[in-house]
């Protein structure tokens, strides 16, 4: 496991190093204010509570997330540190666990800062912050799952922009799962059975079933679940084509 | 100690190694020559674990790259072709890094990146972020992680690419210091290197092994060994007079400096002969030397002998 926390502490400080973790927190912390003041409407509805702030993580995470995780596989194939990695005594698993936590962590640090909302709702009200606190685990679970998603197809390529599109492409369907724009399109091939289960795939059904307070077992296993099996497939994508 | 048996790695229809097999002893320094795309860095990728053989097998201190991935890798240390590194890094923290990975700790740990530092002088660099560094030094900090550990098995590849002649010449003698307790194969295609730091050498091209001998032996199949090359001032006198000696098989002129070479009869030594033969005729010389042969030479009659057997095997 040792292999693991270094590879995470390095990573975590990596993105430190760069300009990247601080455009990304500003952006985040910009967007979600903005959303929930304005879209959101969070006046206006007159409730002390924090749902005009989560329903659009989604949809924000949907273009932040993937660039994060673009960068976690290609660029060590680009610049040849893949190499050095992977010849270092870490297995190919320690790895891709070592740089998913850092990334998880990167983000959930990013959504601990959005706390001056949480404040504020508090000062202005007293809002069930059991109802908060699930939501907030459930949006750093959903962003878990697609960190998952991008690191498996950061792994798929060298370069980042088509990590980024194809992740972008990814996450959009899996949020959609649910909705007649996916659904149609399976509808008109596969039976029944097949339709629903793609329908149980929705990011968004599970993050609003979280987020309304209810820390149900089957959503959280459906979060980790994913998570483990696009970190999985992360791991054999890599061992199939180092070479690349 | 590393050793192969058939290592092999093909992708598709190219043969990229074709069955090489090799043994290398601690205090052992091979150099691993070839032309271009010969296989070299397949080959070390292969013993350093990265690349997975087709077929045949590796090993580094007894332990099978592929089935004790990990044991295999702690005993080695590895400088990859174009020494990657992670360029967002300062120098010190990269070698914090991969000090931690290698499981260093405590004294040791700060005791060997101390070292490793002197040794490679990045002393002045330490502080500063790879990305910002000169090539020179960006090779230097390669080679800095991949002895970090005090491995007893160590593969550079290309590790004086990039340096300037003060730097190369240092690399070497660091090299020649590990050689004693280490086992050590160097890949390049400045054939001087093989010189300077190797006791053996192996010729690959077009992934197989065509030569596998100590310099000295691979020069001594030279033409140019044992020749004889003066320069003198009147050429076509000495000309004439070296065409006496017995033992002379040839003798070519160089058209452009006019320098003389003679070339003995297979076997034959024919140094003294040639100094009688000039003393007695009164030839005056302005310089006489002996040449031990030329290993540039004999690595493009080697590979391109190859070359163009393949050819032929595939008309």
């Amino acid at each position: 496991m040792s292999g693991v926390s270094t590879l995470f502490k390095r990573e975590l400080r990596s993105y430190f190093a760069t300009p990247v973790a601080y455009v990304f927190i500003v952006i985040f912390l910009v967007l979600s204010g903005a959303f929930t003041f304005y879209l959101g409407g969070f006046y206006e509805s007159g409730q002390a509570d924090l749902r005009p702030f989560f329903t659009f993580h989604p949809w924000l995470y949907l273009f932040l997330v993937p660039a994060v995780s673009m960068r976690m596989w290609a660029e060590e194939r680009k610049s040849g540190t893949i190499e050095l990695l992977l010849t270092l005594p870490v297995t190919t698993w320690q790895a891709v666990l070592g740089k998913f936590l850092a990334a998880w962590a990167f983000i959930g640090i990013a959504l601990a800062l959005t706390f001056p909302i949480w404040l504020t709702v508090n000062y202005l009200g007293s809002p069930d912050n059991g109802v908060i606190f699930a939501s907030y685990l459930g949006s750093l679970l959903m962003a878990g799952a697609f960190l998952a998603i991008g690191s498996c197809l950061s792994a798929c390529t060298r370069n980042q922009v088509v990590a980024f599109i194809l992740t972008v492409v990814a996450c959009f369907l899996l949020l959609l799962a649910g909705f007649p724009l996916v659904l149609d399109a399976v509808r008109a091939f596969a039976p029944q059975g097949v339709v629903d289960a793609i329908a149980s795939l929705s990011f968004l059904t599970h993050f609003a079933a979280i987020s309304k307070g209810v820390i149900d077992l089957r959503d959280l296993l459906y979060f980790l679940l994913m998570i483990g099996f696009w970190l999985y497939a992360s791991a054999l994508v890599i061992e199939m084509k180092k070479a690349d | 100690m590393i050793e192969t048996r058939q290592l092999s790695k093909r992708y598709g229809d190219l043969v990229a190694v074709d069955g090489i097999s090799f043994t290398v002893e601690p205090g052992q320094v091979l150099g691993f020559l070839g032309p271009n795309g010969a296989g070299k860095s397949t080959t070390m990728k292969m013993i350093a674990g990265f690349l997975a053989p087709t077929s045949g097998s590796a090993s580094v201190c007894g332990f099978d790259v592929e089935k004790q991935p990990l044991e295999a890798r702690r005993m080695l240390g590895y400088l990859p072709e174009g020494a990657p590194s992670y360029g967002e890094m300062t120098v010190l923290e990269f070698l914090q890094f991969i000090a931690d990975v290698r499981g260093l700790k405590g004294e040791t740990r700060e005791r060997r990146i101390d070292d490793v530092i002197g040794r490679l002088h990045l002393e002045r660099v330490v502080e500063q972020p790879i990305d910002t560094l000169s090539k020179g030094f960006k090779r230097r900090v390669g080679i800095a992680q991949a002895i970090v550990h005090d491995p007893k098995v160590l593969i550079l590849d290309e590790p004086t690419d990039g340096l300037d002649p003060n730097q190369k010449h240092e690399v070497r003698s660091l090299i020649n210091d590990m050689a004693r307790d280490k086992t050590i194969i160097v890949s390049t295609h400045i054939l001087e290197e093989v010189h300077a730091v190797c006791d053996r050498a192996v010729i690959i091209a077009a992934g197989k092994v065509l030569a596998d001998a100590r310099p000295a032996e691979l020069e001594a199949r030279s033409r140019y060994h044992q020749a004889v090359s003066l320069t003198a001032v009147d050429v076509a006198a000495a000309r004439e007079a070296l065409a006496r000696v017995p033992d002379v098989a040839s003798i070519e002129v160089d058209p452009q400096d006019g320098r003389i070479t003679a070339f003995p009869k297979p076997g034959r030594a024919i140094f003294n002969e040639v100094g009688d033969v000039l003393k007695a005729q009164n030839i005056a010389v302005r310089e006489l030397a002996l040449e031990g042969g030329r290993l540039d030479e004999v690595f493009r009659t080697i590979t391109t002998r190859a070359a163009t057997a393949a050819q032929e095997a595939r008309t």
